[in-house]
């Protein structure tokens, strides 16, 4: 079966984005297909590779990106979202005159098109978020 | 048409859960997860809640998120089952959508 996964938190608000990650690795596990994770609201904040957590904390952007490179999950950010928030990516930072980008290896920033293809693509959508 | 409702908010904070049952369908399952498991423990003023969805279908807890706030098997209301992620999984596969009640 093919699962969309939406995100709408960061990862240091509650759990949704540890409990996505964990889904989407259980579904893999368990021989379904992750079309695509879409991070959108607060959830944008997944996607930035300038976080420094403390080295006994998990750390969120990491084990997304490893499982975009490892499985090849398509993982998406919401623009607007990111705009409001400072992920860009280095078309975004050029574009609004920005002197550098921090989008994690992996991410990639796109529409709200990319969310409604996810729920149209996928056998189920799951949410995630507050 | 089959829907998994998911809750992830503590019934003691906001009325999710409650909202939730209100609206279940007959094939319906509830799963809790995240801070909504503590409605699992048995004896609190929510356990008739949960003892409310059981008479119109199964109710399952992820057990991951019972061990993380140290709620004991043997402390959940009797007919709740407990599943782990790839238990997650399949309730969402088995029903024809899920909701998240956030």
């Amino acid at each position: 079966m093919r699962f969309g996964i939406l995100v709408n938190e960061g990862p240091y608000t509650h759990q949704a984005s540890d409990t996505a990650y964990r889904f989407a690795v259980a579904a893999i596990e368990s021989g379904h297909e992750v079309f695509r994770v879409f991070f959108y609201h607060d959830g944008v904040n997944n996607g930035t590779r300038l976080s420094v957590p403390p080295r006994d904390d998990r750390n969120m952007q990491m084990l997304w990106s490893d499982l975009a490179a490892k499985q090849g999950v398509d993982l998406v950010i919401c623009v607007a979202a990111a705009q409001r928030r400072g992920i860009l990516d280095a078309n975004e930072a050029k574009r609004h005159g920005k002197d550098g980008d921090n989008i994690a290896p992996g991410f990639r920033i796109s529409g709200l098109g990319q969310l409604m293809e996810a729920a149209i693509e996928a056998d189920r959508l799951v949410t995630f978020g507050d | 048409m089959s829907t998994l409702h998911i809750v992830n908010k503590s019934p003691f904070e906001r009325n999710a859960l409650a909202s939730c049952i209100g609206h279940l369908g007959n094939d319906d399952a509830v799963l809790l997860i995240e801070d909504a498991v503590v409605a699992a423990r048995d004896g609190s003023t929510v356990a008739p809640l949960i003892r409310e969805a059981l008479t119109n279908g199964p109710v399952y807890v992820l057990a991951a998120d019972l061990a993380a706030r140290a709620i004991k098997r043997e402390g959940v209301i009797a007919g709740m089952k407990l599943i782990d992620y790839r238990g997650f999984v399949e309730l969402a596969a088995q029903h024809a959508r899920t909701q998240s009640w956030l």
